[in-house]
């Protein structure tokens, strides 16, 4: 059964029909062509996927489309234009954090967010924050370092 | 690449998706002016001296990248060597991945176009530095001809010719259609190191970026006009094949478009991968699982140890075993490491567009030409008739050296009508790997006055070359199972080492980041620390009493010893651990500190790494990628092993594949050793050296001496004993 759905995106409106169980990872990825949320493990346990549910980190892939509806949805796409996640994008890119990348957009939303609800994080607020995020390149030590610098408005 | 040329491509889907809906059929996606993947190579009114480099007229300078970026930086450290000796403008490169071309685009280590194996620089150091100094050179002389100088009068910098005499300058855009028709010099020659501008710099990387704001495009991320989405799944036990398939269940999935049924497996077609993997789950399917199911992890060991105990191929013989052994006390111990997946973070995807008469295929792969051929294959065409769009790669750890996700999705393809996304679920990529072969690698050795004096090092495991790389499989030694193992650094008189091939059965069996070095680095490393303390030495000192003429070995030993405060007292419980490593053509040595609490849990408390790889071309680089290795090589030693049961992996998603977490990931510092050698490799250094290193540092914090990995908890808990 597909549904009409409307979704606020990014502070855009989308309208599409989708059925109501899809995973909003899908939706963005496979409906919407929004592909800077990534798929990694499909059961909340990597973060690849995260994205920003009224400013929450959430695993967007096991997060059903019609339990968002009427929240705001905020994506990689657009965290730029967050004070936030402006800040960690910046101090990504000084701290040369990215390998791979592929992890990254989740690292990121997930920085984000700790960032946007404790300005100054200690390393045991990062490790819960981050800890759900896998990174298989292994840069945690950069994004531990990135977030501190992103905190202390070094970057 | 992508950073340059993909941004429109969102805002275009975006914005036309804001006012639609669509959906059932993607039509949106369908009808948006989609833009390939890249622009193709075109040189046309280019200066194209090689391979490499393309300058237009208004100065653009693109880069064709021979070798793929997964996440190494290696697209940096190419452009880097290119645009150092041709003197580029750093602010005008572009980068363009290379198209599938063996001829021009082959890894000259193995003549085939592959990333792999910490080649990239070494392999390509000289070619690409000729390419750029050669395309420099044409450049200079256009400029001379056009001012009627002497070319030796001319300088460069910064995409620009000078005639310092006259003070006239011409930029590199200015010169392109006049270089065009220059002869490229022969001889040219290279910079002396002491003036590089670009090597040896801490560059950022030209792919990160796209990076940190989603729009960098993976295989994963392709979006071809029209295409549909699959999810597969193939019979769980290796070797076996579909039976019967009930798919009424599936075809009533809304979006679920077409089941498609192949010898040994199936995938479901849909409107987007939910349905796809809903359609998937509603599947009745019975497989024939074959002979391979009565295969398990204890009939694996249990052959891997009874061809271990036969008398191998010789690989090396210094000096006299016989008398070697005989000289002293002798011990011997043996060393077990299992089959690992690689779980790059991208899933394996691929998605192909087969038509009547030729085949598109969009993906990230490290062997774009094999890719090719093995796509044309299966898709019963001409290889000219199959076009290949690589892409940023998330994480290959050399899973993407094989075509077979590829060679899946193309079979897929042919029974879809138009373009068709295939991706597999983590659980599929991880039950349907090629694996990190099981290895067995015994050592005897026998010490007299407290120094090693004979040598005999038996491999036993799967020979990957043998398949992957026929030819230089040669006289039944595999050169990767056995690299590290021929050069160890340690003065010894007498050492013979032997391989022998031991493939599992029916588990496919590959490369996987740190390659042959894991295991024979892992052995040897271990068995050195066991020597050391028969001998009552420091294990520090005992290395360096066996590298008297070992001075780079010696100085990053030295060097990491005085980095992690070696000698100086630790609480009860922890302890440091060393290893020393040739591999790769780089010298390092590492020195890992770990705590092991009475329960046996282990703690990674630091990490510290010395680094001598010849001529750093992007110092951040080395230190990035040691640091990213020593964390996949740990992940490894704590967490990592398939086991095999009823002839199917066991393990299916990160639930019970465990990574290391930022939580658990202790202080690393890498310190790279100026130096003026060529450049060694570097991508997968640190993963070889982090499980010898934390296996020792447990093995003094414990006294246990572990001889498998990963390690076993229950072996550490208070008040065991090795």
């Amino acid at each position: 059964m597909h549904m009409a759905i409307t979704l606020t995106i990014n502070g855009e409106t989308k309208s599409f029909d989708a059925p109501p169980d899809m995973p909003l990872l899908w939706v963005l990825r496979d409906i919407l062509g929004m592909t800077g949320t990534k798929f990694g493990c499909g059961i909340a346990q990597c973060g690849a996927c995260t994205v920003h549910v009224d400013g929450k980190a959430v695993r967007s892939c096991v997060l059903s489309v019609s339990a968002v509806a009427n929240r705001a949805i905020t994506t990689i796409e657009h965290i730029g234009s967050t004070p936030a996640g402006a800040k960690v994008q910046k101090a990504w890119l000084e701290a040369e954090v990215v390998q791979c990348g592929y992890c990254q957009s989740g690292q990121i939303m997930s920085a984000a967010a700790l960032l946007a609800a404790t300005p100054n994080p200690d390393d045991s607020d990062i490790d819960a924050a981050m800890a759900g995020n896998i990174c298989r390149c292994g840069t945690y030590v950069r994004i531990r370092e990135a977030i501190k610098h992103a905190a202390n408005g070094q970057s | 690449m992508n950073a340059h040329h993909n941004v429109s491509r969102r805002s275009l889907l975006t914005g036309s998706l804001a006012t639609g809906f669509l959906l059932a059929f993607h039509l949106p996606l369908r009808a948006a002016p989609n833009e390939p993947v890249q622009p193709p190579d075109v040189t046309d009114g280019k200066f194209a001296p090689n391979a490499f480099i393309r300058i237009d007229a208004a100065g653009a300078t693109t880069l064709v990248m021979p070798q793929v970026e997964m996440g190494q930086g290696i697209y940096t450290a190419v452009s880097m060597i290119l645009a150092e000796e041709l003197d580029a403008d750093w602010s005008q490169v572009k980068l363009l991945h290379a198209p599938a071309n063996e001829k021009l685009y082959g890894n000259p280590i193995f003549i085939i176009q592959a990333t792999g194996g910490s080649t990239s620089v070494r392999a390509f150091w000289k070619p690409l530095r000729e390419a750029g100094a050669s395309a420099r050179a044409m450049l200079v002389q256009a400029a001379a001809a056009q001012w009627q100088v002497d070319a030796a009068s001319c300088t460069t910098s910064k995409g620009q010719v000078t005639h310092k005499a006259s003070g006239r300058t011409l930029s590199y855009g200015a010169l392109a259609a006049a270089a065009s028709g220059q002869t490229p010099p022969k001889n040219v020659p290279l910079k002396d190191p002491k003036d590089f501008v670009y090597i040896g710099q801490p560059l950022k990387r030209l792919d990160t970026p796209d990076k940190v704001n989603g729009k960098a495009v993976y295989g994963i991320d392709a979006i071809v006009p029209g295409m549909k989405f699959a999810t597969l799944a193939q019979c769980p036990v290796f070797g076996g094949k579909v039976g019967k398939v009930d798919d009424r269940a599936a075809k009533k999935i809304p979006g679920v478009r077409q089941v498609v049924v192949l010898d040994d497996l199936v995938a479901v077609v849909g409107d987007h991968m939910w349905a796809a993997k809903k359609g998937l789950d509603a599947l009745e399917i019975e497989w024939n699982e074959g002979p391979n199911a009565k295969i398990n992890s204890k009939a694996v060991w249990d052959d891997l140890r009874a061809a271990s105990a036969k008398d191998g191929v010789v690989a090396k013989s210094t000096g006299d075993i016989g008398k070697g052994l005989a000289a002293g006390e002798k011990i011997e111990a043996s060393f077990e490491l299992p089959f690992l997946a690689h779980a790059t973070m991208e899933p394996l995807n691929a998605t192909v567009h087969c038509k009547p008469d030729s085949c598109e295929i969009w993906t990230g792969t490290q062997i774009m030409a094999r890719v090719q051929s093995e796509a044309a294959k299966a898709a019963g065409l001409p290889v000219e008739k199959v076009t290949v769009n690589q892409h940023l790669l998330g994480g290959g750890f050399g899973r993407k050296l094989e075509p077979d996700m590829v060679v899946a999705a193309v079979r897929i393809a042919k029974q879809v009508e138009g373009p068709v996304k295939v991706v597999w679920t983590r659980e599929e990529d991880i039950q349907h790997d090629i694996y990190r072969p099981v290895y067995r690698d015994t050592i005897a050795a026998s010490l007299s006055g407290g120094k090693i004096v004979g040598w005999k090092y038996k491999i036993a495991g799967a020979a990957v070359i043998a398949r992957w790389l026929p030819p230089a499989f040669q006289k039944g030694i595999d050169i990767d199972a056995i690299d590290s193992a021929t050069d160890v650094p340690y003065e010894i008189p007498n050492v013979h080492v032997e391989y022998v091939r031991a493939e599992p059965p029916a588990i496919p069996t590959g490369f996987w980041r740190g390659v042959g070095p894991n295991n024979n680095v892992f052995a040897v490393e271990c068995f050195i620390d066991e020597l050391a303390r028969k001998a009552g030495k420091d294990p520090i000192e005992f290395r360096r009493g066996m590298l008297a003429n070992q001075p780079r070995f010696l100085s990053v030993l030295n060097l990491a010893a005085e980095k992690a405060g070696w000698g100086q007292p630790l609480p009860a419980r922890v302890g440091r651990g060393v290893c020393l490593q040739p591999s790769f053509g780089s010298f390092i040595a590492t020195v890992v500190e770990a705590e092991v609490d009475e329960q046996g849990e282990v703690k990674l408390r630091r990490a510290i790494s010395v680094v001598d790889t010849g001529i750093a071309v992007n110092p951040d680089t080395i230190v990035a990628q040691v640091e990213g290795g020593l964390i996949f090589g740990l992940t490894a030693a704590l967490y990592g092993e398939i086991t095999i049961d009823k002839g199917r992996v066991q393990q299916s998603n990160f639930h019970d594949y465990r990574m290391l977490r930022i939580n658990q990931t202790p202080k690393i510092e890498v310190h790279v050793v100026k130096s003026g050698e060529a450049p060694g490799g570097i991508g997968e250094t640190g993963t070889t050296a982090g499980p010898p290193a934390l296996r020792n540092a447990i093995y003094a914090a414990t006294g246990v001496a572990l001889r498998r990995l990963p390690i076993d908890r229950k072996l550490l808990a208070a008040g065991k004993k090795a």
